[in-house]
């Protein structure tokens, strides 16, 4: 049996039907046709599927499309503004902080949660603050480098 | 005509950003589970939960009710079907027939048994749940040397003693070398299985174009020539009708360095169906079915004199190659043959390789493929052996390695390494951690208790695969550059680079070869319809191979851009600087696109000269190259939970000439982190009745952001003669170079407690254990 869902995505409203087992990656990536969060592990390991859901970082994976009712969702297709790259999408790409770029979009949703719980993270605060991220490619130095440099703009 | 020469800066060399980055910051880059077609159906396999077992009968009634699935299929639908390919050819060498789907017996846990085909992902994994496979489970075998032992189970029922094959290398006279020796260690050091983990995992969309009987293959492979060839074959069906695209691929580590059963299978069923299919593998359908990498079982044995001069090496080396050949299995273990002497001047080695069937998935190529085992042995034996002469590790290695001005140097295994400077990378990274002070500090440390290791590795490979005649399908690289009309620059390359970033360090050989932009060149990959044939990329080949095509491709266009700029000036004497032709005596010149124009406009052509601005390079290296470098790390080791905490890691990397730094980097990094998840974290584990009790990332332990160092990473810079880029490779190095730098130093944080030797991975758990036993010693 379908149900009914409306959920905002990136400011736009959606409204769909879904089957109430429909997980809200699949939700984002097959119905809402948004296919920058990917699917590492679908048990919540990996991290490449982090939205925000109404402004915190959760895993998509690890939630039914349903539970999204009536609810804000934010995902890296929608975090440049007007052309203009977030700073964290910035910081990225100067300080190299993505090989392959699979765990990338997951990786700065979670980066983005983490500024704004801690605007100024030690290097060991961004080591836990990631810990639920996985990345293969760059061994997550660069993207440590990455967080701190936005951090340091956003405070200068 | 301008008169003015702009020359921009050399990009070669210089921390450039990447090209590819801007797609793959805003979620807007093409994976293969990105693409969505009309009428796309969802294939989910059925995977035996058995390590060995005969298939009595499978059921597929149920699921084939169940409305939208589409198609099953069974062993029996692909029997007259190609084998999955193994490129190998060893003297000997048994090969098991690799049916796409199993026949009447399954050989490991995630062996493919059935496929079903439906209209939606969801629908898919229902009826794959309500075929019924009735299985009569069969004793397996798991352990590579319990395989070989007599009486046990046998994985092929062909061969009952499990063993594919038995190589034998020797170099020198290593009876003599033994014979002189003053010193023998001996040690069993082991190589545990490991899972590569791409973050992507397979993927594969299948589309038939009934019209034009033609097969559109979108695969996440870092080889889509060689797979169009393969799976073409496996079909039946002309290689030219196939066309293979690879979308972003999200890493491969070697594991996508392969043709898979699920590749062909969906190329079929896509025909059968009629209908584009698409199969996305599950982490557990990864952990389980894709190829797993190392899986070394060694036995080594080092021959020295009581002054250090190292003079012989043999190994014994039982490779677990799994229950099948996939692409490369059985040579990935010879691979660690020859790189068995390292930076040593070992005259004389012997070696001998069995290699061993297992009810597990089949081993293959993992980061390093084979040179990580080797090295992780020999850098073992040389801290052993300074342990015994009570010589400082440092002073051994430099005292053996192969002086610099003996290159190239002819090997006891037959490689010539092409150049070198072994002593310089070690002594800069003594210098960086100020290793005098260390070793004190560690004396001091020692006094009251502390556990603290100081590990060095010292470290050679073999990369840029080729030559041809070290690879099966040929070792050369294409490139074809093409200047077009407007000036921009479109750049073919046969590497397919999944991550590595040679859409930078290429655009960055374009912009100083033709004085362009380089956000005007265009680098495309992995299309083999638009591509000319290409090997892929591997074995830290991309840049040295491709890019060395791609060098060579660009000289022969700029010949040509002379020829035009020559016709235009109306000059014998023209120079080609910064992307403009000047004539040498006038001092006048012609801008690149004046002269792009004119190639194609052909109003006028010079003497000889065809239209256009179109080169291809088919490059062919003379040699491998031989990277090398130094690795130390300061550990300390908790001596109540056994936990290692590592203080410094230091690495010096000598990859020949740099072409930029940043990308460099993070190859090191990422290379580093597999090489710590294998020292410290990973290993593949199955229980003998052939369970993958390692299944999910659950259970298996990728190295997370908080267990990583700092990496203090350097350089060295010893250009490679071999290609005219100067380049070695760097996609390898850090995991080569880091694991046995991080046993060792451990090993050397347990050395007051008499530990010689500590088998990977280093768990909290081992290392509580030894710190006990050696309390109670």
């Amino acid at each position: 049996m379908k149900r009914k869902i409306s959920v905002t995505i990136n400011g736009i409203p959606h409204a769909d039907e879904v089957e109430p087992r429909l997980l809200l990656i699949h939700y984002l990536r097959e119905v809402a046709g948004l296919t920058g969060p990917h699917i590492g592990c679908e048990t919540s390991i990996c991290g490449a599927c982090t939205v925000m859901l109404d402004g915190k970082a959760v895993k998509s994976c690890t939630m039914f499309a349903v539970q999204a009712d009536g609810r804000s969702l934010l995902t890296i297709e929608g975090l440049a503004q007007n052309g203009a790259l977030d700073p964290l999408q910035e910081a990225f790409w100067n300080e190299h902080a993505l090989q392959c770029g699979y765990c990338t979009p997951g990786m700065i949703m979670t980066a983005k949660q983490l500024l704004a719980d801690n605007p100024n993270p030690t290097e060991q605060e961004i080591r836990q603050g990631l810990e639920g991220n996985l990345c293969r490619c760059t061994g997550y130095q660069h993207i440590v480098n990455a967080v701190k440099s936005a951090a340091a703009k956003a405070g200068a | 005509m301008a008169t003015i020469i702009t020359r921009p800066e050399t990009k070669f060399g210089k921390r450039v950003r990447r090209q590819e980055d801007p797609r793959l910051i805003t979620g807007t880059a093409t994976y293969v589970d990105d693409l969505k077609m009309p009428g796309m159906h969802h294939a989910c396999i059925v995977r035996s939960p058995h390590g060995a077992a005969k298939i009595r009968n499978i059921s597929t009634a149920t699921a084939a009710a169940i409305p939208g699935v589409a198609a099953i299929f069974t062993g029996a639908d692909i029997k007259n079907l190609g084998a999955v390919p193994c490129a190998a050819s060893l003297p000997g060498l048994r090969v098991p027939h690799h049916h796409l789907l199993a026949q009447d017996r399954v050989y490991f846990v995630g062996h493919p048994v059935a496929v079903v085909v439906a209209t939606d992902r969801y629908l898919a994994r229902d009826a794959a749940e309500a075929i019924e496979v009735d299985y009569e489970p069969l004793p397996a075998v798991t352990d590579p040397e319990k395989a070989i032992a007599p009486g046990a189970p046998a994985v092929h029922p062909e061969w009952p003693d499990n063993v594919a094959f038995n190589f034998h290398q020797e170099g020198g006279d290593i009876a003599q070398a033994f014979r002189d020796a003053d010193v023998v260690i001996k040690q069993r050091i082991t190589s545990q299985r490991l899972i590569p983990t791409a973050m992507e995992a397979r993927g594969v969309v299948a589309e038939w174009r009934a019209g034009e009987k033609s097969l559109t293959l979108y695969s996440s492979t870092q080889i889509p020539h060689l797979l169009r060839t393969l799976v073409a074959g496996i079909l039946g069906m002309p290689e030219n009708l196939l066309r293979v695209i690879t979308p972003e691929v999200g890493g491969g580590f070697g594991s996508k360095l392969n043709v898979y059963a699920e590749e062909a299978l969906m190329a079929f069923i896509a025909r059968q169906i009629n209908h584009p299919v698409k199969w996305v593998e599950s982490r557990r359908e990864n952990f389980a079915a894709t190829t797993h990498g190392r899986g070394h079982v060694d036995y080594f044995e080092l021959a020295a004199k009581r002054d250090g001069t190292m003079l012989g090496l043999k190994l014994k080396l039982i490779q677990d190659l799994g229950a099948y050949h996939q692409l490369l299995t059985p040579v990935i273990p010879t691979l660690s043959v020859l790189m068995m002497p390292g930076l040593y001047r070992f005259k004389n080695v012997s070696a001998d390789i069995v290699g061993a069937f297992t009810n597990c998935v089949p081993t293959d190529a993992y980061r390093g493929a084979g040179r990580p085992e080797a090295t992780h042995g020999v850098e073992r034996m040389v801290d052993r052996l300074a342990a015994e002469l009570k010589m400082d590790p440092a002073e051994l290695r430099l005292k053996n390695f192969v002086q610099s001005h003996e290159f190239p140097y002819n090997t006891a295994t037959g490689l010539a390494y092409d150049s070198g400077d072994y002593a310089k990378p070690l002594q800069k990274a003594l210098a960086q951690v100020e290793y005098t002070k260390l070793r004190q500090e560690q004396e001091e440390a020692r006094k009251t208790g502390k556990l603290m290791g100081i590990g060095i590795s010292t470290y050679g490979e073999i990369c840029a695969f080729g030559p041809s005649i070290a690879l099966p399908a040929g070792g050369w690289e294409s490139a074809t550059v093409k200047i077009e009309p407007t000036g921009k620059v479109t750049v073919l390359t046969g590497a397919s680079p999944h991550g590595q970033g040679e859409e930078t360090t290429f655009a960055q050989i374009v912009a100083d070869e033709l004085g362009v932009e380089m956000n005007d060149v265009l680098v495309v990959h992995g299309d083999t319809a638009v591509v000319q044939y290409g090997i892929g990329t591997f074995g830290s080949r991309g840049t040295a191979v491709g890019g060395s095509a791609l060098y060579c491709a660009l000289q022969s266009l700029k010949e040509k851009l002379k020829k035009f700029g020559a016709m235009l000036l109306k000059s014998d004497n023209v120079t080609l600087v910064g992307g403009q032709c000047i004539d040498e005596k006038t001092g006048k010149s012609v801008g690149f696109g004046e002269m792009a124009v004119a190639a194609y406009h052909a109003k006028q052509l010079p003497p000889d000269t065809q239209p256009g601005l179109v080169a291809t390079h088919f490059w062919e290296p003379p040699n491998f190259t031989f990277p090398f470098g130094a690795h130390i790390v300061v550990t300390d080791v908790d001596r109540d939970t056994g936990e290692v905490a590592i203080r410094r890691y230091v690495c010096v990397d000598d990859i020949g000439k740099i072409i930029n730094p940043l990308i460099v980097d993070g190859q090191v990094h990422g290379g580093v982190a597999q090489g710590i998840g294998q020292a410290l974290y990973e290993e593949a584990v199955y229980d003998d009745a052939g369970q993958l009790v390692t299944g999910e990332l659950t259970d298996y332990a990728l190295p997370k952001a908080h267990h990583m160092p700092y990496i203090e990473s350097s350089h060295t810079e010893t250009p490679s003669p071999v290609n005219p880029l100067g380049v070695k490779g760097v996609g390898e190095a850090g995991t080569i170079g880091c694991s046995p730098a991080v046993v060792n130093s451990v090993v050397d944080a347990l050395a007051p407690l008499g530990v010689k030797h500590i088998d990977m991975p280093l768990t909290p758990e081992k290392i509580w254990k030894l710190i006990q036993q050696g309390a109670h010693a």
